[in-house]
């Protein structure tokens, strides 16, 4: 893992101190709310419903104990004992006092930690792999080019006022589990015939109102212009993005109208214009980095676990688990383990202090001290020898951490919505628990296969739903909440967006929707065919019809 | 209203009046540069941000100076016009006009602005003070700050030296 140096200290140090300064002149009124307002949104601090709203980075979705420990803490001391994984592999507090903000940045600066450019119109959290440095199928760790952008995009004297947010990420795989094409810029590896590292460069996907796949713009560029080239990419969106309409000001509207080619123009002209600017400085540090995420001291080991294939023979509850949240490791001997923040009826994202506890503990033991947020806002235990894994499942079904649904129905991503949210326009966390709910038998889930449903409580599509394989998107009409259901969509290296199947459904009729779809699904699929792969051969007429037909 | 450059708050001797005594410092707008192209005095040029690079490429060479606005403080297009102007190789005065607030002064004398009008908003010193506020960058710094990554491989010249000379 990355280790802060004197200069990472005194960078996040200082951004502290000047935020503890503003803050004190706010709440003495030397500065008024709107005047206070950017500043703090700058340093991850939001006004919701009901309080404030702390939004901590958790950089490429990668902690260590200690770090987890002190969000644990920070959650009992400032917060109400929880705190919320979100779809960008940060965390949120929402129940933060304003007075409290610059003394919980400072115990997180302690531990390595800031919450800059959690929000505004800046370049956001870089988002990777969850998997990276584990998974079987990487072609490198994806993390030092992540850090590098850490840095570089923290605090860019050129890029602080965008026309819109900005959101980069980055995956060393070929199977891609970081969205790549649905993000501003998308980062995806590839190795040349010489084995030599270059990266696709994806601009212009998103989600929000008008979700959109990104284009390739670089096929692929060598390791050692990838900044020099994403300052290109930057420049031209900042000069020639639109500013007049909010909801047409992210990269995606601008490579739309512009068209691919003259975007790709624009581009390279620019990138022709620099001379040189970073000198290699950048390729020097990002070898710094590197030797920072060196594998850790793996021990050789067999490829198969006697003890591990006993204990799944004897116990009916650890195999179905060890199916759907154990996914293959780099390395012989050892696995992945997705711990799902997903029980039945439960909040997604959501972990108490004592759960976060017993994850850094867990990762202390058992995986190399270190821990993971996905996308999916679920947890990751990425390096767990195979011997180990009923110890640790043991403890995640004591800690109620044992949910065997990941990938499954009841792995449901949703944003906090009007439960919390100020934009939000319906309600998706009782949405998610009635799915949960229904899809409760785990034995169902694993026979019903990969399912991704998405929820979002409004148009801005937080919860992704453009990308669920099952979409769910609530609405509001004249003071009533409404669901909007999309089938099709998907984040992977196929990625897609869902279509809308028809109107929409009430909350409450939600759960027998999707069943229905469920169930359409089930009696039309071929063998092995998933939800995704039957969504794209039927079309949606099949599950129109189960929806809609005995309306009439 | 106030000008800061390096030197401090300093006194403005540009005007930017039509009709002016031909000897002064004059701003004029960036298509009115043509009628004014044998001013006696030192020239500059309003350019507004959404003007492209070749727009002010041809006048590099005559102007002593060029003024880029932030017509609100989110409105950061200014921040890159100025970089391309540097980079193109432009050495005179860059001067930041319009919505400027003391936390954003420091990232724009990164980008390469020398000289900014400021309000009567805050005290000169809180302007002053926001120009170093950050003792380190990971990008150019362009003002007092350190260049976090050159500070970095630096120092580790530095121990190879030291390596190379113990052997």
């Amino acid at each position: 893992m990355y280790r802060y140096d004197e200069f990472d200290h005194r960078f996040v140090a200082e951004r502290v101190e000047q935020f503890r300064d503003q803050t004190l002149r706010r709440l003495n009124g030397d500065l008024s709310e709107d005047e206070f307002k950017p500043l703090r949104l700058m340093n991850g601090l939001y006004l919701q419903l009901h309080a404030y709203m702390l939004r901590v980075a958790i950089p490429y979705g990668t902690l260590n104990s200690r770090q987890m420990l002190r969000l644990a803490d920070i959650s009992e001391r400032y917060d109400r004992g929880y705190g919320h994984f979100t779809t960008r592999q940060n965390i949120q507090f929402n129940w933060i006092a304003l007075a409290d903000a610059p003394e919980i940045l400072a115990e997180l600066a302690a531990v390595e930690m800031h919450a800059i450019q959690t929000s505004g119109n800046c370049i956001r959290n870089v988002t990777t792999d969850h998997w990276a440095g584990a998974a079987a199928d990487e072609l490198a760790d994806p993390r030092p080019v992540a850090e590098l952008l850490r840095q570089w995009s923290s605090l860019h004297p050129e890029f602080t006022f965008l026309p819109r947010k900005f959101k980069i990420a980055v995956t060393g795989s070929p199977h891609d589990r970081a969205a790549t094409r649905v993000h501003d810029i998308g980062l995806r590896l590839h190795l040349n015939d010489e084995g030599e590292r270059g990266w696709e460069v994806v601009v212009g996907g998103g989600l929000g109102r008008t979700p959109m796949i990104g284009v390739t713009v670089r096929e692929f560029l060598p390791e050692d212009e990838l900044l020099g080239y994403l300052e290109a990419v930057m420049r031209v969106y900042n000069l020639i993005g639109r500013r007049d309409n909010k909801y047409k000001a992210r990269i995606k509207i601008l490579v739309h109208e512009l068209g691919a080619e003259a975007f790709r123009a624009e581009v390279e002209a620019e990138y022709a214009r620099q001379t040189a600017a970073l000198n290699g400085i950048d390729n020097a540090e990002l070898e710094r980095i590197a030797q920072y995420f060196a594998p850790p001291p793996f021990e050789k080991l067999p490829r198969w676990s006697p003890a591990y294939q006993s204990h799944r023979a004897g116990n009916a509850a650890f195999a179905r688990w060890s199916r759907s949240n154990v996914a293959a490791h780099a390395r012989d001997g050892y696995a992945i383990v997705d711990v799902s923040l997903k029980p039945e009826g439960g909040i997604p994202g959501d972990a108490t202090a004592r759960q976060m506890r017993a994850v850094a503990d867990l990762a202390q033991r058992y995986s190399f001290d270190e821990v993971r947020v996905s996308h999916h806002q679920n947890l990751v235990l990425p390096h767990v020898r195979r011997d180990d894994l009923f110890a640790v499942w043991e403890r995640l079904v004591a800690e109620g951490l044992d949910a065997a649904n990941v990938g499954q129905a009841g792995d449901i991503i949703a944003c906090p919505g009007l439960d919390y949210c100020s934009l939000a326009t319906a309600r998706s966390i009782p949405i998610a628990q009635g799915i949960s709910r229904r899809f409760a038998d785990l034995n169902r889930q694993a026979d019903i296969g990969p399912l991704r449903i998405n929820i979002s409580g409004c148009i801005n599509a937080c919860g992704h739903h453009h990308v669920g394989h099952i979409g769910i998107l609530g609405l509001e009409k004249k003071g009533v909440e409404f669901y909007q259901i999309t089938l099709g969509g998907s984040s992977a290296s196929e990625a897609s967006i869902g279509t809308i199947i028809g109107p929409g459904f009430a909350g409450d009729e939600v759960p027998d929707a999707v069943e229905k779809i469920v169930t359409t699904y089930l009696a039309l699929r071929q063998e092995g065919e998933t939800f995704l792969a039957a969504c794209r051969r039927l079309g949606a007429e099949p599950f129109k019809e189960a929806l809609y037909a005995t309306h009439h | 209203m106030p000008l800061i450059t390096e030197d401090g708050i300093v006194a403005d001797s540009y005007r930017r009046l039509d009709g002016a005594d031909p000897a002064a410092d004059l701003i004029v707008p960036l298509d009115a540069l043509a009628e004014h192209g044998d001013h006696a005095g030192r020239l500059g040029a309003d350019v507004p941000n959404t003007a492209r690079l070749e727009d002010v490429l041809p006048y590099l060479d005559r102007l002593d100076l060029i003024s880029l606005p932030f017509p609100a403080f989110t409105d950061g297009r200014a921040y890159s016009l100025a970089r391309q102007i540097r980079q193109a190789g432009f050495s005179g005065e860059l001067r930041a006009t319009g919505n400027l607030l003391p936390d954003q002064l420091q990232a724009m004398a990164q980008v390469g602005f020398s000289a900014f009008e400021v309000t009567d908003r805050f005290h000169p010193e809180v302007w002053l003070r926001a120009l170093s506020r950050m003792s380190v960058s990971y990008q150019t710094p362009g003002t007092s700050a350190r260049h976090v990554w050159q500070e970095r491989a630096l120092a580790r010249h530095r121990l190879q030296g030291y390596s190379a000379s113990a052997r």
